[in-house]
């Protein structure tokens, strides 16, 4: 409060015109206190708020109101229009081929496309990790991929994985090996779309770890190999352990991404095929159905649905996580 | 004292080089033998060839696709649909990236993907720095309740929410509007979370309370005091945003249409074209891929260091 005689200087743009005329210094003192009283008070939340307000209409509000449009019928057409149908969106979703279909291809390409990127991520973190030349150079080369769209990076792989005239078949048969129809059939579709999500991402999340790496001190592994600690020993004892919290982490990320994989396999498809996920649906993502739904056949109910259905599989997943966690610290 | 690009951390390696404490044993005193240790710690070795070998392999990859879209599309059609596939630039470069300005409406993509992840960009920046220098320096009450609820939002995909947003902008009329790509993403929780990490470091309380102590209020405070020592870290936000805005693909797929796509929605429509002209294809994708590689080629370690300091402790 001694300051508020020194407010004036500053209060040029304070909140409230300052009063010129009339008022005597101890008025002027007060006014300035409570402009100050109000301004440590009030500022923190006009900060905060324009994120919030943002947030809380752009994205909380649309995710509640999900939840309310799935339990009702709504045409893309007449979107004013809604029909209560209570959970009738449920039970057909329940019985639809298409859903566990989705649902199987989502995980599926999860895990082929997240197991291996985030193992390769952190072998290259470990070497990124070493002293060496050109270090920045190979850092900012494994995130040049990153810096691709979904769009442009799907398309180069579509061409790439060509039936008749792609790279990877031509490298096939000049060993001798039988051409992949890399489009048709669901596992090649699905390694396919999973190498696209790969390439996107290893880069990224290897300097996440290596920046978790950094972070360790020294002393453990100097500690570790006064005990005769092999590099690969240190590794697994000392690096691992040490950015755990980083590994969680792009765990969680990319299996957010998983869930809510789209782009690729769209692209992928090339046009009328994407948004199926192909001629049978042998890739077709839970997100590519929530689009087929919507869009396709103007049943934005459904679409609702579908979009509740895989915020489930999120928390699923997310609950299954918290349990292994805890069983794994009960035991050790 | 803050002029350095960012955090610290990001700097260990260069500080372990010399003269390191010799191990944690007691007293702490310097052990001449310390040379014998078999082995140095993890960080400090030097990379072996198969280091090198291993990271260049890694780069390649990183690197080839890349490097075949602007192969593929510098050659022309027939050429591309050719086996063996062409490994070498062809002659029609710039003619193949006029076409796709001109014809696969990438022309007026690029402008609008300009315009939108420079939007978002700017107020991503401008709300996170806010909210991070509120969240790190000024004492309120439910602080703690607010900032877990911003880290909370991380955690909820944007697509879920994608069918009443769709009605919400048919409703404002900004179906097929690049503000309806704009206002959903103006701020995002990761970037505060990001400024709030950077300021409780690099933004010394003293700093704040030398400013109250001035008569500053707030806003003035955030102006002189927080804006100039955020500015670098600012600046990597403002790229990272802008990298995520350029590429955002489903929201933008699911409102936009062809008369007024982004960049990636008028990819989609390139390769869905009934007539397939493969190295026009390629350079819609190499034209609209451009601008944020000359981005990482200019301010790549800007952009490294800030993507490693938002993670340690994400």
């Amino acid at each position: 409060m001694a300051i508020s005689t020194t407010h004036a200087p500053a209060g040029g743009e304070s909140p409230g015109p300052a009063p010129r005329t009339g008022g005597t210094g101890t008025e002027r003192r007060r006014l300035g206190a409570l402009l100050h009283k109000l301004d440590i008070k009030g500022a923190p939340y006009a900060f905060v708020a324009p994120f919030f307000v943002i947030f809380a209409a752009f994205s909380f509000y649309p995710l509640v109101y999900t939840s309310y449009i799935s339990l009702n019928r709504v045409e893309l057409a007449t979107l004013d229009v809604m029909e209560w149908v209570a959970f009738d969106n449920y039970v057909e979703l329940w019985g639809d081929e298409r859903f566990w279909n989705a649902l199987a291809n989502t995980i599926t390409i999860g895990i082929i496309s997240t197991v291996p990127q985030l193992l390769m991520a952190l072998g290259i973190a470990h070497l990124l990790n070493y002293r060496m030349r050109a270090s920045l150079f190979f850092r900012v080369a494994s995130l040049v991929p990153y810096a691709t769209s979904v769009g442009a990076a799907a398309l180069v792989f579509t061409m790439i994985f060509e039936r008749d005239f792609g790279m990877v078949n031509w490298a096939l048969g000049s060993i001798g090996l039988d051409p992949v129809n890399w489009e048709h059939d669901k596992w090649p579709a699905q390694i396919a779309i999973s190498t696209i999500v790969i390439w996107r991402w290893t880069g990224y999340n290897a300097l996440l770890y290596l920046a978790a790496m950094q972070a360790i001190p020294a002393d453990r592994y100097e500690a570790a190999s006064l005990d005769g600690a092999s590099r690969w020993q240190q590794f697994i004892h000392v690096t691992v352990p040490g950015i755990r919290s980083t590994i969680v982490f792009t765990i969680v990320l990319s299996t957010i991404g998983a869930t809510q994989l789209f782009g690729e396999p769209l692209i992928f498809g090339q046009g009328p095929n994407g948004i199926t996920g192909g001629a049978d649906n042998q890739y077709q993502t839970l997100g590519l159905l929530l689009y087929e739904e919507g869009w396709k056949n103007y049943q934005m109910g459904r679409a609702a649905t579908v979009a509740w259905a895989m915020f489930l599989l999120l928390i699923l997943v997310f609950v299954v996580q918290r349990l292994i966690k805890r069983l794994r610290s009960r035991t050790s | 004292m803050t002029t350095h690009s960012l955090p610290a951390r990001t700097d260990t390696p260069a500080r372990t080089d010399a003269g390191r404490p010799a191990r944690p044993g007691p007293g702490r005193t310097r052990v001449p033998g310390r040379r014998l240790l078999r082995q140095r710690a993890g960080r400090q070795h030097h990379a072996g060839p198969l280091a090198y070998v291993l990271l260049g392999i890694m780069a390649l990859l990183s690197i080839f696709p890349l490097y075949w879209t602007m192969v593929a599309a510098s050659t022309d059609n027939t050429r591309v649909s050719q086996t063996p596939p062409p490994f070498l630039p062809g002659p029609n470069l710039f003619s193949n990236l006029a076409r796709a300005w001109d014809e696969a409406a990438m022309g007026k993509a690029m402008i609008n993907s300009f315009i939108v992840a420079g939007v978002i960009a700017l107020s991503t920046v401008l709300f996170a720095t806010l909210a991070g220098f509120a969240f790190a320096k000024l004492r309120f009450k439910g602080r703690n309740a607010l900032l877990m609820l911003v880290i909370g939002t991380m955690m909820v995909p944007p697509q879920l929410g994608v069918v009443p947003l769709f009605m919400m902008m048919s409703e404002l009329g900004w179906s097929q509007q690049l503000p309806a790509v704009i206002f959903p993403t103006l701020v995002s929780a990761v970037g505060v979370f990001f400024m709030r990490q950077y300021l409780s470091e690099a933004l010394p309380d003293e700093l704040v309370e030398a400013g109250r102590v001035d008569g500053a209020h707030s806003l003035r405070i955030f102006w002189s005091i927080v804006l100039p020592v955020a500015r670098p870290a600012m600046a990597v936000l403002f790229m990272i945003t802008f990298v995520h805005a350029w590429n955002d693909f489903f929201w933008p797929f699911v409102v936009l249409d062809m008369t007024n796509p982004t960049v990636p929605v008028a990819l989609t429509q390139l390769s869905a074209g009934y007539v397939r002209d493969q190295s026009l294809i390629m350079a819609g994708a190499l034209l609209g891929t451009l601008p944020l590689l000359a981005m990482f080629v200019v301010f790549g370690r800007q952009i490294v260091s800030g993507i490693m300091s938002g993670a340690v402790k994400g």
